[in-house]
Order: structure tokens, then C-alpha cells, then sequence
């Protein structure tokens, strides 16, 4: 947050004619305006992010005393746990989708909807919809539309198209790729929302230009779309990583890590370690290493930045 | 040379058939669930994807009342109402406050809020359960209502201090001058100024509340206090086998929002575009 200039002139200027008396009373105003606010937060977020951090050294049920025991938790995360290892992986695979499925939809569907007049209003709408449901109707949906015997699959099975009848979520090779695919239906539109309104601010001289040197539709998209929202890409990209380490919503609904383990999120790990096993330490040093994991991406991105790369 | 420029029209078919295509991929898993909220089971086992035959409308009724929609529903408007509130108001209080009020350290106070904003859940999520637990907090309504208000309020107040310092402060120092006190200052001049940003976020949050699933799974487990989400979960694996009632349940759910999608939809979009970034 860098300062805004037109706020430093209003006080400035107010200053010269509220006098200091009623300066130091309207400080006192805001920080009583401010404090409540910050209370909830300190209580919710502050309070128990930082006990999460003793939390994740001892061994606790959640109930009576923690025994501390240092580093254990991690040495048996990386070390014994082999399902915190295939969930990570599991991870790693849902950022890699959804930092190119979803961002190749979105950019191909707003530089087409940049270009048209007519109906954009209704396109922009539909590609709306999906973001707006609750997660768990959009993944009821899919588990309906996925069902081998009662699903799309079947359907086209009947008129002939063979072959997609495949019990999508059921497979452990194909459960954590249509997760993905559900997803992913509820979020590139609204990324494609998101990349268009960007699109938008990007002067229209630029395109008349890069159409007078006789480029083709592929070229300005290249030269000139790309390029004016380059910002808003990166810091997608940005959130798209950190967000694919806390998704939980839909693997939860659809299979709750299923089955055998192949549709296993670090979250949905946690949340078993946490809730069902009841080892609040254990998960407490996951959800850390989790933390820690979005962190050094933050810290990639920012470090990159400070090194010249325009991003 | 202006001929080329201004003479020749791009060919838009392929933008409208690709389009189309994506515009069919949003919308049709919807209309199927519409579709199959209004079949008989039996209808639903050879037509599973199709148009429905004969309209069985007891579906509605009958997933009301075995999902125990009335106490649900009721429970989400609770959340959504009482989280929206203390969202607008605290979130509201604060905005106007850094806008405005310029206390020394504001922009500190903004990086914290940032930083803050990007802390996972998941790292605080079991300290939080256990904090509740010891408070007596954990399956009250008041407890989850104060975590949604936690954790949507720095959107909240980056989007409305935003909002408040592209207006000049005139009208508040003209107000003063003309001796009002800052309580008159606040709810004459500032909310009026406020209003439309106070919508936006009231409808972002809103929309949130009764979508959110994952907060509500671990801290309401009492199944008469249940949002709709974590209830419907239940219910749908309760009645796995029975498509056309869980279908139905699941339109209900999302009609409210549907319905107000549609009345205010260049507002949720400038809204959630903005949300979406926080």
C-alpha cells in the first residue's frame, strides 16, 4: 500500500483549520472505529496462528496437556508418512492443472469475448453462473454427471459414442483428474471474467496501431492483449499456486480422498488427521508445512520481482 | 489504407461458435440438474440427461421436508444475516476510519491487514477448533458467525476504504464547519456516500455465507444448527441412490441466489471481480 497523495493533502489541510485538540480527538475516533475489527481478527486468525506453531512441535490429542516433542511431527510427515507424501504429490498435480487448464480457457474465452459486441452481456452472464453456486451443488452436479450408469457417459453410451461410461470418480486413476474437472468448471469462467475486464483497459490506439503494421488476430493477441494484461495473469498465476495448496471443498464432496487414497489432498489429510484421528498436533505441524509450502511461492514470486524480472 | 482499416469486418463466427461452445459447458450441467430435480426415479434410470417426460413436482416438497430444508435454510439466512452485519458495520467502521479519520500508522495498518488476508486457513484452522471448543463456542451459531466476520472482513475493508477515498472529504468538512458533531458527520454525509459500496460487499459476503461449506463442516456438527451446505452433504449421501430429490434439494438451494443474480447482475460481477482478488 503505497501512500495516496490526495489523502496527504486532506490532512494537511485539515490540520490548519480543526486545530490540534480536535486532531488528537479524531485519533482516538478512528482507533476506536478500528479496534473492534482488529479484536475479531486477533482472536480468530492471530491468536491461533501463532499457537498453531507451538502446536505443531508436541504430540496432542486436543484434549489435556501437549507433551512436547520438538521436531517429531515433521520428522514423521516426511520421513514414515506415506500418505502425506502421495497427497502432496496429488497436490502438486492440481496446481499444475489449474495453473494451465483453467488459465488457457479463461484467456481464449475473454479475447474472443473482447472482440464481440453483440450478446457479450449474456455470454459474460453464463460464463458467470458456475462461479456463483455453492460448492457442494456444483460438485453434486458433477458426481450426477460423472455416474457411470446414470451420467453423460451413459447417455452418449446410448446413442452410440461409446467408451465415457467409466466410473470417473470410482477409478483411482481418473478420481482426482475430474475433481480437477469439476472444479474447473465453476472457476475459468470466472477467471475469463476477470482476464476480459483487464482486457478492457488495455487503449484501443494499440490494437488500431498493430492492425495498420498488418498483424493477424494471433499477433495482436501475442503483441498487445498479453502483454496489457500481464499484471493480472501474474498475480492469478500467483493466487492459482497458493489456492491449489488449501483446495479441499470439492475433493471432500466427491470422494473424501478416494478411493484408496488416490484422490488425497494435503487438506483433506489434514482434516482427517485433525478431526477424525484427533491428532491436533500432527495436523497442526501439516497445516504449518502447508503454510510454509504457499509461503516460499509468495517469497519466490517477490524475490523474483526485487531481481528485475518484470513480473 | 483506410479501406483496410475500417472497411473490411472481421470475421466474428469463429469467436461466436467457440463461444457457444463454452457458453453450453457453463450452462448445461445446470439446466440437467434442473432437468432432473422435476423426474421420477424411474424416469431419471433411462432419461438420466434429457428434458423430463412427465413433471414430478412432489419432488420439491418431498426434499423440503426429508432434508429438513425449513431449519436449514433458516440457519444459512441466520449466518448470512448476522455475518453480512457485522461485516458492514465493523468492516464499515475501520474503512472510515483509515479513509478518513488519517490515524498515525494507517498504512501499517493495511500491510497487516494484507498479509493477514493471505494467511491459509488450514494453518490456524486446528488451534481455532480447539480455542472454540474451550470457549464454549464450537456448534453456536454466534461462534462460526464470528469466524465468517473474521475472515471476510479485510476484503471488506480494502474494497470500501477504496471506495471512500476516491470522493473528496468536502461534504464532511462542510458538515462540520456547519457545527454537526462526527456521529452526524458519519450517518448524514458518509453512508449516504457509502451506500453502494456497503451493497457490493454486503452481496459478496452474502453470497460466500451461503455457499461456504468447509468452515461450517468442522464448526457446526449439530445437525438442527447446520447451514444448508454441510446439510445437504448429509442428505445427498443419505440419499444417494434417489437423484430427483437430492437434484430438487440442490435447486432450492441455489434459487435464492439464481434469482438474485439475475436482478443485480452488473453489480455481483464489478462486486465479485473485485472479491475475487482479494
Amino acid at each position: 500500500m503505497t501512500a495516496n497523495p490526495s489523502i496527504q493533502d486532506t490532512s494537511s489541510r485539515r490540520t490548519s483549520f480543526l486545530g490540534k485538540g480536535l486532531e488528537v480527538r479524531r485519533g482516538l475516533l478512528a482507533w476506536a472505529f478500528i479496534v473492534p475489527i482488529t479484536l475479531v481478527h486477533l482472536v480468530v486468525v492471530v491468536g491461533p496462528g501463532i499457537s498453531g506453531l507451538y502446536y505443531a512441535l508436541t504430540d496432542w490429542s486436543g484434549i489435556g496437556k501437549a507433551e512436547f516433542i520438538g521436531l517429531g511431527n515433521f520428522v514423521e510427515l516426511f520421513t514414515e508418512d506415506l500418505n502425506f507424501r502421495a497427497a502432496f504429490r496429488h497436490n502438486l498435480f492440481w496446481m499444475a492443472f489449474f495453473l494451465t487448464v483453467p488459465m488457457i480457457m479463461a484467456l481464449s474465452a475473454a479475447s474472443l469475448l473482447a472482440q464481440i459486441r453483440r450478446g457479450a452481456m449474456v455470454i459474460r452472464s453464463m460464463f458467470y453462473l458456475p462461479y456463483v453456486l455453492p460448492s457442494i451443488v456444483s460438485a453434486f452436479t458433477w458426481s450426477m454427471l460423472l455416474n457411470p450408469s446414470l451420467g453423460i457417459g451413459a447417455a452418449l453410451d446410448k446413442i452410440g459414442i461409446k467408451g465415457l461410461d467409466h466410473p470417473w470418480l470410482g477409478d483411482f486413476r481418473t478420481a482426482l483428474a475430474s475433481i480437477a474437472f469439476a472444479d474447473n468448471w465453476h472457476w475459468w469462467g470466472f477467471l475469463s471474467i476477470l482476464f476480459l475486464t483487464a482486457m478492457q483497459a488495455i487503449p484501443v490506439d494499440l490494437y488500431d496501431a498493430a492492425k495498420m503494421d498488418g498483424a493477424n488476430r494471433w499477433q495482436q493477441f501475442r503483441n498487445v492483449t498479453l502483454p496489457g494484461i500481464r499484471p493480472t495473469i501474474l498475480f492469478m498465476l500467483l493466487m492459482t499456486a497458493i489456492w491449489s495448496f488449501l483446495a479441499f471443498d470439492y475433493v471432500w464432496i466427491l470422494t473424501q480422498g478416494g478411493p484408496s487414497g488416490a484422490s488425497e489432498l494435503v487438506s483433506s489429510h489434514l482434516y482427517k488427521q485433525a478431526f477424525l484421528r484427533f491428532e491436533a498436533g500432527y495436523a497442526a505441524a501439516i497445516g504449518l508445512t502447508v503454510s510454509l509450502m504457499a509461503g516460499c511461492i509468495v517469497g519466490g514470486f517477490t524475490i523474483l520481482r526485487r531481481r528485475g524480472w518484470e513480473i | 489504407m483506410i479501406h483496410r482499416l475500417f472497411g473490411q469486418r472481421e470475421n466474428l463466427a469463429p469467436n461466436y461458435i467457440i463461444l457457444g461452445l463454452l457458453c453450453a459447458f457453463a450452462v448445461i450441467p445446470i439446466l440437467i440438474l434442473g432437468f432432473n430435480s422435476l423426474k421420477s426415479n424411474l424416469e431419471l434410470g433411462e432419461n438420466s440427461v434429457g428434458f423430463p417426460r412427465q413433471f414430478q413436482w412432489s419432488n420439491y416438497p418431498d426434499a423440503w421436508e426429508q432434508g429438513g430444508f425449513a431449519v436449514t435454510m433458516t440457519n444459512s439466512v441466520i449466518f448470512v444475516v448476522g455475518t453480512v452485519t457485522g461485516v458492514v458495520v465493523l468492516g464499515g467502521m475501520a474503512a472510515y476510519a483509515l479513509a478518513r479519520l488519517n490515524p498515525r500508522g494507517s498504512n501499517l495498518y493495511m500491510i497487516y491487514m494484507l498479509s493477514l488476508s493471505t494467511i491459509p486457513f488450514w494453518l490456524y484452522a486446528v488451534p481455532l477448533f480447539i480455542l472454540w471448543k474451550n470457549l464454549s463456542l464450537l456448534n453456536t451459531r454466534f461462534g462460526l458467525i464470528v469466524i465468517y466476520i473474521a475472515l471476510n472482513s479485510p476484503f471488506a475493508i480494502f474494497l470500501l476504504r477504496s471506495f471512500l477515498v476516491k470522493f473528496p472529504p468536502d461534504f464532511e468538512d462542510a458538515a462540520r464547519v456547519d457545527g454537526a458533531t462526527e456521529v452526524q458527520v458519519l450517518t448524514k454525509v458518509v453512508l449516504p456516500i457509502m451506500w453502494p459500496g456497503l451493497l457490493t460487499v454486503a452481496l459478496v459476503v452474502a453470497l460466500g455465507v451461503w455457499g461456504e461449506f468447509q468452515i461450517a463442516l468442522i464448526f457446526m456438527q449439530e445437525d438442527e444448527k447446520m447451514p444448508l451446505t454441510t446439510s445437504y452433504f448429509n442428505f445427498m449421501r443419505r440419499f444417494s441412490r434417489d437423484w430427483s430429490l437430492t437434484a430438487a434439494g440442490a435447486i432450492m438451494m441455489i434459487l435464492p441466489v439464481l434469482i438474485i443474480f439475475m436482478g443485480l447482475q452488473r453489480r455481483f460481477v464489478e462486486g465479485l471481480t473485485q472479491g475475487g482478488l482479494k
